[in-house]
């Protein structure tokens, strides 16, 4: 990923020196993460129910929007969306959401629950979604993330309209034998109180 | 001293100067300064006015705005229905200040294109290198006989520009008797938001179902076809028994005469082609065109203004971009998102054009979410692109469309949870 980001900003340092028509055809990376601002918020930060692209890593991003685009990750309104972008757009979307900065939801959750999702999260999930879900080494950022966005999520992983990868599948089986469903309730409270 | 315009103007190309104004990342541009005048404070120009101040704080930026709040037409029909108040979407422009835009509410009564100055209805004059009109839309009175600006004001409202007549005719429906019968008559031509009628009509619904349930909406509709129709009218046979002798809702297409041609607020009748109806509540909503300011600075050409689609730059005055739904951005609908993502593209290109270099490759979307019933939400989103030999917006072939007409209950519920998660984003995009 290193090497791309670094290309993309030798092409960007040299990227008015190219011809007109060879440059013009792409739009820059702010030009199409401008158009997702309305839904998404400013800068990939949402403030309310949709999920928050800012920060999320660039690798995740393009594979979801791959998912979306080929129609293996069901969506209500982005699998229609993802199919209007190119490859080469989808990269430069993905770079530009993982330079911003999230700023968390505000939003409300029950301390009990979240402080029972702290010990779960640290139990089960702090081995891939590491620093509290805040440092998005595996999939995307999932604290300070619309607490509706993630029960949706999780609704759709637990009934298998989504497919855990076999690590995560692993982790909440194990969690599930353990606890009982609320377990996912407190753990989405845990990463909706980081604020 | 070489202004910049003129500086742009001798260069004789943008790119030839790109250089020198230097564009070492995506983001960072150089600061090139320079005025820019923002008319309208709706989401299409308060939306340009933020983004030019995040793409360049070096350009100053006027917001001329005769109102110190905005009411959003989107979510007023939630209001209608007394599912949500008007607080709720009203926007005032501190967070605008924020960002070092200079707000001033005023009206502007005259833009003069030679000498690029603004004036307004106080007697302050504002020059500007590039002015961005974005005035929204007005009704054509005298397009439906007996309909005035002044009926609208008082029995009739259009609660078409949301704010106080959204209170009138929400409070015209808290004091209707149950078994009382509301009409909607929906425009002729293009008019902003296209599925908005229909929204009414469901959120409308929602409140008589609730509270009168003997009472009924009819709409009568200019035309035979409208956005989303085979959604909202899955909605309406799932929510307010559409199709069956006790629907609330009564759609009158325009070939049945719903083409209303008259409307008597005393004798509360609009006259249709077949029909004349005698209602309780009246909601004509009127053909629309440009605001007043995009006919009186020689703008617009037919009922809306003609521009660039690459930089919203007017086609009859240089140095004048119009965007939102004044515009005409055939292809994109007149909304709320399409306002907000023309202003980015607007905005950028100001930007570029101000700091001499060419107007990078433009991207726009639109995404509209329309609520049918509490937990009920339907969409059409759309990704757009620049076709440059044709100078239009061009839907992305293969992509976009509406909500599947097979989508399950909890796919449109949470839709419902979008819309409303898309308001409190987009409005914060624009004002925050």
């Amino acid at each position: 990923m290193g090497s791309i980001t670094l290309f993309k900003k030798m092409v960007f340092a040299g990227g008015l020196a190219l011809s007109g028509a060879a440059w013009a055809a792409t739009p820059s990376a702010v030009m199409l993460a401008n158009t997702c601002a309305a839904c998404h918020g400013t800068g990939g930060s949402s403030m309310a129910q949709i999920p928050s692209l800012a920060g999320a890593p660039a690798e995740y991003f393009v594979d979801t929007m791959k998912a979306f685009k080929s129609g293996e990750r069901k969506a209500t309104v982005m699998d229609r969306v993802a199919k209007g972008y190119s490859d080469e757009e989808i990269a430069l979307m993905g770079d530009y959401f993982a330079q911003q900065k999230l700023t968390p939801m505000k939003q409300g959750f029950d301390k009990a629950k979240a402080s029972q999702g702290q010990r779960l999260h640290d139990k089960f999930c702090e081995k891939c979604h590491e620093d509290g879900g805040r440092k998005p080494d595996q999939g995307g950022v999932l604290a300070g993330q619309s607490m509706t966005y993630l029960t949706f999520t999780m609704a759709d992983f637990l009934d298998g309209q989504r497919t855990m990868d076999k690590d995560m599948k692993k982790k909440v089986d194990e969690m599930l034998k353990s606890h009982d469903k609320s377990s996912v309730d407190a753990l989405i409270h845990f990463y909706g109180s980081q604020q | 001293m070489i202004s910049r315009r003129n500086f742009i103007k001798l260069s004789g190309g943008a790119v030839a100067v790109g250089t020198l104004a230097g564009c070492a990342g995506g983001m960072s541009r150089g600061g090139a300064g320079g005025k820019v005048v923002v008319v309208g404070g709706g989401p299409g120009g308060a939306t340009a006015a933020k983004y030019l101040r995040m793409a360049d704080p070096s350009i100053e930026v006027t917001l001329i705005e005769a109102n110190p709040k905005y009411y959003t037409c989107f979510m007023s029909n939630e209001v209608l229905g007394g599912d949500r108040d008007l607080d709720s979407i009203t926007f005032g422009y501190d967070g605008l200040r924020r960002h070092g835009v200079r707000v001033v509410h005023d009206m502007v009564t005259q833009i003069d294109p030679a000498t690029r100055k603004i004036m307004t209805k106080r007697g302050a004059t504002f020059s500007y290198d590039r002015a961005i009109v974005s005035p929204g839309i007005d009704f054509k009175w005298g397009a439906i006989e007996g309909h005035s600006a002044e009926l609208a004001e008082s029995t009739i409202p259009h609660a078409w520009k949301a704010g106080p007549q959204t209170v009138a005719l929400h409070k015209q429906l808290l004091d209707m008797k149950n078994g009382g019968t509301v009409v909607i008559a929906t425009p002729a031509g293009a008019f902003r938001c296209p599925p908005g009628p229909y929204e009414r009509a469901s959120l409308i619904a929602q409140y008589l179902k609730r509270h009168k349930p003997k009472s009924k909406v009819i709409i009568m509709d200019s035309g035979d076809k409208f956005a989303k129709q085979g959604l909202f009218m899955a909605g309406w046979k799932k929510h307010y028994g559409y199709g069956t002798s006790n629907s609330i809702i009564e759609w009158v297409s325009g070939s049945q005469g719903g083409k209303i041609e008259g409307v008597d607020g005393k004798a509360m009748t609009v006259q249709g082609a077949v029909d004349k109806i005698k209602a309780d509540v009246i909601n004509v909503i009127p053909p629309q065109k440009a605001g007043k300011i995009a006919f009186d600075a020689g703008l617009t050409d037919g009922d809306w203004c003609p521009v660039n689609k690459k930089t919203f730059e007017s086609k009859i005055h240089a140095g004048i971009h119009v965007l939102g739904d004044a515009s005409n951005s055939a292809g994109m609908p007149k909304s709320g998102y399409s306002a907000n993502v023309q202003a980015k593209v607007c905005a950028m290109a100001v930007a570029d054009l101000l700091a001499g270099r060419e107007p990078g490759f433009p991207s726009y979307m639109n995404t509209c979410y329309s609520v049918v019933a509490e937990d009920h939400g339907i969409s059409v989103s759309i990704v757009y692109t620049f076709d440059e030999a044709k100078n239009e917006i061009v839907a992305v072939k293969g992509a976009g469309g509406v909500t599947p007409s097979d989508a399950s209950a909890e796919a449109l519920r949470r839709e419902a949870h979008y819309a409303h998660g898309w308001f409190a984003n987009i409005t914060n995009d624009i004002f925050g």
